[in-house]
């Protein structure tokens, strides 16, 4: 019991004293060398950055959320529906999947100089950018999920007199949860990396800005260290993303699937 | 106890080529008499498997003909070599599997599938996973699923094989005490000559490349059977006997 306990205190107490060292570390070389404000703030002007700037980062921030969740949301539903689909029909896969490939390996920051000229608003083009990202993982894991259910049990299914749908519902898809969720996992880092790209070639200030555009604009006021904030703020977020799904992965997969057991004693 | 209630499956030349090219099984015959223990025993590779499951009609005979069968549809149950469980599902929701398949709801069924979890041994059970479970207890799982569909014909196919000893000398003596008390009809697939005289009414014996029939031997060893005839000297040499039969097969 205390083993587990003390397990769980490093796990939070390791990642923050190894964040403090680099701090540290970071603050040594910028006073040694005597770096530039310009090139390298010091971890204190950051701070200071982040608490003069606060309020415009967090809306900056908000926004950002809101593309990564929306588009993820949307990438989870179609790319499920789609998923089922190609599991019921082995014609609509064969067809369909080649331009599925496409999307994903078609780098988006070609295709988003293009989005944003189709796509009036601003918002929507840099959610549909995100969405194209996101998609791809989940399509492609929860259809191999899809197809890997034991063949001993779809025989069993069958010699009881399953309906398709059946199949699909109580076989297929508990069968498809883990791959399915490795694949959101996968997407929610994608869907904000596509979200800040897609603001980088929008490169527009509207009344509403994520936390990429203020990334660019501190960019070419050389205000640095706010730069770094918003950087921070980005790698907080998909740190928390990435966790965030995680740990909804393993509480739904805790009492059977071998990737959410506790190590063996 | 075999009781002669009159042909319920019969297999006239039953062929079976795989897409492979490979010829599994070339004219085999089979009749399996109601309430028989019937076992098929063969080494690996000479189709047993395959013919079960087209008894079962999970894969089609490239010829031959199957009577009965199609009037078994939704009576007959399968139990595979693997336990062949759903993991995220638990004990009692893998029973419950081919009674909420057939639209029976969870209510309606509870009794019976008690009953069937207390018949089997896993009584307390019912909440656990199959992940938490030893070989033999999942085993037990997968017969209660088969059994709880009250079936006329039960598929059993080298159930017992990954098992260890003990455990597998004690399903072998809880199979044939509830078969004695249900009095299915069991085609039972085994490559082990001690397993298949311990519990059936009658053994077929086969042979590899093609697969085909080579003997039906009855066994004339008295029900109820118990651990006491594992040692006694006419068990001992019945399987003398159907060893030598193997034997002459494989040659």
């Amino acid at each position: 019991m205390s083993d587990a306990w003390a397990g769980r205190v490093l796990r939070i107490l390791a990642p923050i004293l190894m964040g403090a060292l680099f701090i540290a570390a970071w603050d040594g070389v910028v006073h040694y060398f005597e770096i530039k404000p310009y090139v390298l703030p010091s971890p204190l002007l950051v701070a200071e950055a982040l608490r003069d700037s606060g309020g415009s980062l967090m809306v900056s921030l908000w926004y950002t959320l809101k593309v990564t969740a929306s588009a993820l949301v949307s990438a989870t539903i179609i790319g499920v529906a789609v998923a089922i689909l190609f599991s019921q029909s082995r014609a609509v896969e064969i067809s369909l999947y080649p331009y599925a490939v496409a999307l994903q390996v078609t780098p988006i920051v070609a295709i988003a100089p293009l989005i944003i000229i189709w796509v009036d608003n601003a918002y929507l083009a840099v959610r549909i950018c995100a969405w194209i990202v996101a998609f791809f993982p989940i399509i492609a894991n929860t259809t191999l999920g899809l197809k890997s259910a034991d063949r001993n049990l779809i025989a069993l299914f069958r010699l009881y007199g399953a309906s398709r749908w059946q199949i699909l519902a109580y076989l297929q898809i508990p069968t498809a949860l883990p791959s399915f969720l490795t694949g959101v996992r996968i997407s929610g880092g994608l869907a904000l990396i596509g979200a800040v790209v897609a603001e980088f070639v929008a490169a527009s200030g509207g009344t509403e800005t994520g936390l990429a555009y203020r990334i660019l604009e501190s960019g070419y006021r050389l205000e640095i260290a706010k730069m770094f904030a918003a950087l921070f703020l980005l790698s907080l977020t998909g740190i928390v993303i990435y966790f965030s799904l995680d740990g909804v992965s393993r509480w739904l997969l805790s009492r059977w699937h071998e990737s959410a057991l506790p190590p063996e004693e | 106890m075999p009781a002669a209630g009159g042909s319920l499956v019969s297999l006239r030349g039953i062929r079976k080529v795989f897409r492979s090219g490979t010829v599994a099984l070339d004219g085999v015959n089979l009749e399996v008499e109601r309430g028989a223990f019937l076992s098929i025993l063969g080494p690996s590779g000479c189709g047993k498997s395959t013919l079960l499951r087209i008894v079962a009609g999970l894969t089609p005979p490239s010829a031959g003909e199957i009577r009965g069968a199609d009037g078994l549809k939704g009576s007959i149950s399968f139990v595979f070599q693997e336990p062949t469980l759903m993991p995220w599902a638990s004990v009692w929701e893998n029973v419950y599997l081919p009674l909420r398949l057939a639209n029976h709801g969870r209510g309606e069924v509870a009794d019976r599938i008690a009953a069937t979890l207390r018949e089997v041994g896993l009584e307390g059970f019912e909440h656990a996973y199959p992940r938490e479970l030893s070989g033999g207890m999942k085993m037990r799982v997968s017969i209660a699923r088969a059994l709880v569909t009250d079936p006329v014909l039960l598929l059993l196919d080298e159930p017992f094989a990954a098992l260890d000893e003990i455990t597998r000398f004690k399903l072998n003596e809880d199979i044939l005490r509830l078969w004695q008390q249900r009095h299915w009809t069991v085609i039972f697939v085994t490559h082990s000559v001690f397993e298949s005289a311990f519990l059936s009414s009658e053994v077929v014996v086969m042979a590899p490349r093609p697969g085909h029939v080579v003997a039906e031997v009855p066994v004339a060893l008295p029900y109820p059977r118990g651990p006491a005839l594992r040692t006694a000297p006419e068990y001992a040499e019945f399987c003398r006997g159907l060893s030598r039969r193997l034997q002459e097969a494989m040659a």
